[in-house]
């Protein structure tokens, strides 16, 4: 009998415990997909540092290091320079790569550093309950800007992305989304196509996700998929960012 | 043959480090202690096996760290004061992942930005947690350009086998005073014990975690009790101190590092001017040398703590006395750096002092300068 879903090598059987209609399980599976395809389980290491995603390591089934909030690019370098054989990649949310560790982010690209980073963008700070984030869209209401994001208060989306993509150390950056099976491929083929730039040597390379967070944006598991697709990816549209590898 | 160099005391310990085997250094700059890092830099640059990164900030060098521990690296960061400050949290997760690092901080006059002085300020920060949560840091104080070497290598041998982050406090006088040292032989990295907790990809073998967050109250308790016992054995082991002219002495300073130099030299002033006299110097802070010093309270009249600081390691050594003896503390904080003959008239005051009660509040000294004596 043809198997037509079985679990990736890269994914231990562990249940996920995210919320029904998180990107995070998918992304999960998509980037144990790749690893598997690549055949690099046996060499990568990956950083997850705190987030909802913080316990990635209990679903996926290669080494993993824990990292404060927002240093997850500075442990990745720690590891990377010694391990230059190894591929390492980071895991994070947007609260964390786009606001606390901006500048480890920032710099880790300049650098060139030969790594790559998962960036999940669910517009809000999912683990500690759905507070504003840097790429919470203008109007959006959370719990820290209960009348809706307004900018000369609160600031504007952060386009981090973009940002990086300025630094000449970045090689390839890469904005999908996992609210449709069409975006799910296409992040697939991007992370792949991230970590082959890694395994390549050419430089940093990042994928950011736009990812639903169904339980703080207060929306069932089909809302969320559509407020990615009709509004999220207006401020941050799903684009190739940046391809110099 | 043994030969001995002249070198000031950041090029002692940078050369100390990679003869201990240190690969992967990662810092920032900061006033007093850039020759370290320059040292590193130059020499590092030689070797074909060691990585230098200069970081955007102590907050991703103590990071970095954290990633060339993980992946199983002799690794160290240095600083100075406001620097160190960044890098607690980084200590804190370092200190619960169980990963091995040395941490030097040169401290500088503070508190806030301070001066470039050489001051004693960070002995709380250093012993007394500094990071969040329920940890224990090895701290090292060496006093002389020699033990600078020995405890550099001590600390890359302490925090491999106990899986934890050791510190070397020093302050900015000792690392530019130039010492003739006695380097120990380069270690054979090949020969050291592999480290089976290592992240080096999970060839051949299940994947590996390295972790710090127990969501489940029960797990998290039970590894406090275990870093707790890990904690114990440490005390036990590793506490270390320098007895010095105490055999007859009727009154004793404690003092640690440059300090305890100074206090050296006003021992022996006092000495000549027939006041028996001793030194007591911890070597490490953390553990402290309690013990040892509480023998020592039994013998004298009177215990008087010198610190450059308003008096932070006077506490713990009241709490090793338990009463045994009075305890008085000098103190000059700020940069000032005292002279053996002021501490020669401290210890004077001190020793003259009928059943040698404590003295309080401040007092002019010279006429001029307002010093701290409690
Ligand atoms: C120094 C520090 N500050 C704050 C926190 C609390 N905290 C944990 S995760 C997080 C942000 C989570 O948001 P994000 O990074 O976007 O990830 P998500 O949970 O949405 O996937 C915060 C603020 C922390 N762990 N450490
Ligand atoms: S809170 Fe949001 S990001 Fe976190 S698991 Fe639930 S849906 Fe996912």
């Amino acid at each position: 009998m043809k198997k037509v879903f079985s679990r990736p090598e890269s994914l231990k059987p562990t249940p996920f415990h995210y919320c029904p209609g998180c990107g995070h399980s998918i992304i999960h599976r998509v980037v144990a997909e790749v690893i598997d395809e690549l055949g690099i389980r046996e060499r990568t290491i990956g950083v997850p540092p705190a987030g909802c995603a913080v316990l990635a390591y209990n679903y996926l089934d290669v080494d993993m290091a824990e990292a404060p909030h927002g240093r997850a690019a500075a442990v990745a370098t720690g590891i990377k320079r010694v391990l230059l054989d190894r591929v390492v990649f980071t895991y994070q949310g947007d609260g964390d790569i786009a606001a606390i560790g901006t500048a480890e982010t920032i710099h880790a690209a300049n650098r060139g550093e030969r790594i790559t980073s998962i960036f999940v963008n669910n517009a809000v700070y999912g683990m500690t309950g759905g507070q504003m984030a840097p790429t919470t869209i203008l109007g959006q209401v959370t719990t820290t800007s209960p009348g809706g994001r307004a900018p000369l208060r609160d600031g504007n989306p952060l386009d981090l992305s973009e940002m990086l993509a300025i630094a000449a150390g970045s090689v390839y950056i890469e904005r999908t989304s996992v609210s449709s099976p069409k975006g799910i491929l296409r992040t697939r083929r991007a992370i792949r196509k991230a970590f082959v730039t890694q395994l390549e040597d050419k430089g940093f390379s990042l994928v950011e996700i736009l990812s639903p967070c169904p339980t703080n944006w207060k929306m069932s598991p089909t809302e969320a998929a559509r407020w990615v697709d009709a509004r999220m990816s207006e401020i941050f549209p799903p684009k190739v960012i940046k391809d110099v590898a | 043959m043994t030969l001995k160099k002249l070198m000031r005391g950041t090029h002692v310990l940078g050369e100390a480090a990679i003869r201990a085997g240190c690969r992967a250094y990662f810092g920032y700059p900061i006033t007093p202690q850039n020759e370290l890092p320059e040292y590193m830099a130059s020499a590092f640059a030689k070797m074909d096996d060691a990585i230098f990164m200069q970081a955007e900030s102590e907050l991703a060098s103590i990071n970095m760290v954290m990633g060339a521990a993980i992946a199983g690296a002799r690794v160290m960061t240095s600083s100075s004061s406001p620097g160190i400050s960044l890098k607690q949290e980084g200590i804190s997760y370092l200190a619960a992942m169980e990963l091995p690092a040395v941490i030097v901080n040169m401290m500088r006059g503070g508190p806030g930005l301070g001066n470039i002085a050489p001051s004693q300020g960070d002995y709380f920060q250093a012993v007394k947690g500094g990071g969040h949560g329920d940890y224990r840091l090895i701290v090292f104080a060496p006093a002389y350009g020699q033990e600078i070497a020995d405890m550099t290598r001590q600390a890359f041998d302490l925090a491999d086998n106990y899986r934890t982050p050791v510190m070397i406090l020093g302050d900015g006088m000792m690392g530019q005073m130039m010492e003739p040292v006695v380097f120990p032989e380069p270690i054979d990295l090949t020969s050291l014990p592999r480290k089976e907790w290592v992240l080096d990809g999970a060839k051949g073998r299940p994947s590996r975690i390295i972790r710090s967050l127990w969501l489940d109250v029960d797990k998290e308790e039970e590894f406090n009790w275990r870093l707790f016992r890990k904690y114990e054995m440490i005390s036990r082991e590793i506490p270390d101190q320098e007895i010095y002219l105490a055999d007859d002495a009727e009154l004793i300073i404690v003092a640690y590092g440059t300090a305890a130099r100074i206090a050296k030299g006003g021992v022996h002033r006092a000495r000549s001017m027939g006041l028996k006299v001793g030194l007591f110097r911890p070597k490490t802070l953390w553990p402290f040398p309690a013990e040892p010093l509480a023998r020592l309270a039994e013998a004298v009249r009177h215990i008087m703590v010198f610190e450059m600081s308003t008096g932070q390691m006077v506490e713990d050594v009241r709490l090793a006395v338990e009463g045994r003896c009075p305890v008085s503390f000098y103190g000059r904080p700020g940069g000032v750096v005292s002279t053996p003959e002021e501490i020669a008239r401290e210890l004077a005051t001190a020793y003259g002092m009928p059943g040698s009660s404590e003295t309080h509040g401040r007092g002019a000294l010279n006429g001029r300068r307002a010093v701290a004596r409690r």
